[in-house]
């Protein structure tokens, strides 16, 4: 029975993790580092238009203002710089804020099944982003377009702050978790919001009806230069700002009051760690739509490897997180070209699967009471 | 500042939904004594515990440390001073046992723990007796091993002695889920950090451990003081009578220095 609960590690390598604890950490981060340059040349690599590794090169210097000798044609160029960039530049980053943005969200909940897609987080900003398409067409806002652009993450961060509040309110009771609750709440704001959604939907134009599906399905397909700079702030502020708490949210795991007699300021760190994961999810809701289950099957791979650890556990699923969606969706614009699959469905496809086997081993863990 | 060294609480009363669960409890942690907290289930131990390391803000009455006020430490300045081990700590993920004692370090660390936090770590699973369960997976350990794990986590918390000097521990049924030798184990620890000059308190339910590593008993029933002074003072057939409601013989012990505690049911002796 013990040795069910036993993880990965060290049964693989037992005793090396604590004595290379520091070292494995920055081994870890090095190789998934690795791991994502090569997923993303990769992405650049293949697709509907064929463009070798010699060319994008060539490209990228080109358009910094280099010129190398390499032929390349006009189309190959306005593919890779317009569509295939963007795109991947929006998966990295959204990638990294879902893997950051599940992790955290574990460890504050001090629960390895509270992703943000499960719980609603991610529902509440879809439908505070869906408000915005429909209301602001209603009272046909004139504003200029980058307000405009930043309305969609502004909306989202809003929505995913509120849910984030409410369910964790709903659901902790003197600084105890209870994850039936939290799950069940989850369901309850996740009916809600598609209702809210269906609703909405009611009184949509066709071209509305369009983009509620694009926020329902996940799609990395709307990537462009303009939202890639939109969404950056939303994303490297909160990724940058979790590593202030990562060793907070390791000693809340042993408790609310333990982490403060070990001297953390743990209503603080509860706070920003909320802020940080709405800003992220919000963002990504809003330029990516529900891409669901990243945020709960990374940061599991990863403590597989580095232990719970949030120093290691926060970059990690950072990194991890971007490899993995730009994966998905690699797959997901070539499995089925020259259409292209919605990377919501891909990611639930895989995700579902591996979040009933988690159940199923922690039903012998008893995570849930 | 010699007599400044100790965590003083005065006429503290809690109450909580209109139930008074502390009431006009006045007690000091001295530095260099064990004070041993008694009491039925349910007396107000606990809720005392809370208030006297600032979990629980009383409904009257003040607490301080040093002779300063609790709320004017900062977290990290009364982390660095005074740990704290509570009944019972819940931790699901899998963090080696070495990872759970270096918590302990937390607020002397910056950024990365040193060789020298490592070093403080094991040590202190060493004097648990737990440097074989260094590489264990905390999850995968016995109710009895995760409670030393985690007296060697507050031991490393305040194994040096702080910026004041003065240092504390309050541990609260520390020896619930032990077998007999770790019982003694554990108080025998308490007893060497006392020596050393650190202020403990210590919920305890077994009178015994108490008559025998105690320098001060404190005697709770229903939020209320029963009794506080000596060992001597304090076990008598009479107090724990009034205490816990049960007959007792104290003798003295056949090998130690101290009283001992013997169950009685007259009902069966009468007989």
């Amino acid at each position: 029975m013990n040795e069910i609960k036993d993880n990965l590690a060290s049964r693989l390598f037992p005793g090396l993790r604590t004595k290379l604890k520091g070292k494995r950490g920055r081994v870890v981060l090095l190789v998934l580092f690795l791991l994502l340059i090569f997923i993303v040349l990769v992405s650049a690599d293949k697709g509907a238009v064929e463009i070798s590794q010699q060319q994008i090169f060539a490209i990228v210097l080109k358009n910094l203002g280099i010129n190398v000798a390499s032929d390349f044609t006009v189309q190959q160029e306005a593919t890779l710089i317009d569509i295939r960039l963007p795109r991947i530049a929006l998966g990295l980053l959204v990638g990294a804020a879902l893997g950051t943005s599940g992790a955290a969200m574990q460890g504050l909940f001090r629960n390895p099944l509270a992703d943000p897609g499960l719980i609603g987080i991610s529902s509440g900003a879809a439908f505070a982003a869906t408000a915005v398409v429909i209301v602001g067409d209603a009272v046909s806002v004139s504003l200029p377009i980058i307000f405009q652009l930043f309305a969609f993450p502004v909306a989202a961060f809003l929505g995913a702050l509120a849910t984030t509040l409410i369910i964790y309110r709903l659901s902790t009771i003197a600084g105890q978790t209870a994850v039936a609750t939290l799950l069940l709440a989850g369901i309850a704001i996740n009916a809600l919001a598609q209702s809210f959604s269906g609703f909405l939907t009611f009184y949509a134009t066709d071209t509305q009806i369009r983009s509620l599906t694009f926020w329902k399905l996940g799609s990395l397909g709307g990537g462009n230069w303009s939202s890639v700079l939109a969404i950056l702030p939303f994303i490297l502020i909160p990724i940058l700002l979790f590593s202030r708490v990562a060793r907070p949210l390791n000693a809340l795991l042993l408790g609310e009051s333990e982490a403060g007699h070990l001297g953390f300021d743990i209503e603080k760190v509860k706070k920003l760690t909320i802020v940080l994961v709405a800003l992220s999810v919000g963002a990504s809701v809003a330029f990516t739509g529900l891409i669901t289950f990243v945020g709960l099957v990374v940061p599991h791979l990863l403590r597989l490897v580095t232990g719970p650890d949030h120093r290691y556990l926060l970059p990690g699923s950072a990194l991890l997180g971007a490899c993995l969606l730009l994966a998905a969706d690699f797959v997901a614009r070539t499995l089925v070209a020259p259409a292209e699959m919605p990377i919501g469905v891909l990611t639930a496809i895989a995700g579902a699967p591996f979040f009933l086997w988690l159940l199923l081993r922690d039903r012998k863990w008893r995570i849930i009471h | 500042m010699e007599n400044n060294s100790l965590i003083e609480a005065q006429n503290i009363t809690v109450e909580i939904h209109s139930r008074k669960i502390l009431e006009d409890v006045s007690v000091s942690i001295n530095c260099g004594e064990v004070l041993a907290v008694l009491g039925a289930n349910g007396a107000g131990k606990s809720t005392l515990r809370k208030v006297l390391c600032g979990d629980l803000a009383p409904t009257a009455g003040a607490v301080s440390m040093n002779g300063k006020a609790l709320d004017d430490w900062t977290l990290i300045e009364r982390a660095k001073a005074r740990a704290v081990l509570p009944q019972d700590s819940t931790l699901n993920f899998p963090f080696a046992v070495l990872e759970v004692v270096l918590m302990g370090r937390a607020p002397h660390v910056r950024g990365t723990e040193s060789r020298k936090d490592y070093e403080i770590a094991r040590a202190a699973l060493e004097a648990v007796e737990a440097e074989h369960l260094e590489d264990r997976i905390y999850p995968t350990l016995s109710g009895g091993e995760r409670q030393r794990v985690h007296l060697a986590r507050v031991l490393a918390q305040i194994w040096e002695s702080s910026a004041t000097g003065a240092r504390y521990l309050l541990l609260d049924e520390p020896t619930s889920n032990l077998d007999l030798a770790h019982q003694h184990e554990t108080l025998k620890i308490a007893r060497k950090l006392a020596v050393e000059g650190v202020g403990l308190l210590v919920i305890l339910h077994d009178l015994n451990l108490a008559a025998r590593y105690a320098d001060k008993v404190m005697m709770l029933k229903d939020g209320k003081i029963i009794a506080f002074g000596s060992v001597e003072e304090v076990f008598t057939a009479g107090i724990i009578d009034e205490t816990f409601g049960v007959n007792v013989s104290v003798i003295k012990h056949p090998f130690f220095d101290c009283p001992l505690i013997i169950w009685r049911d007259d009902a069966d002796i009468s007989e």
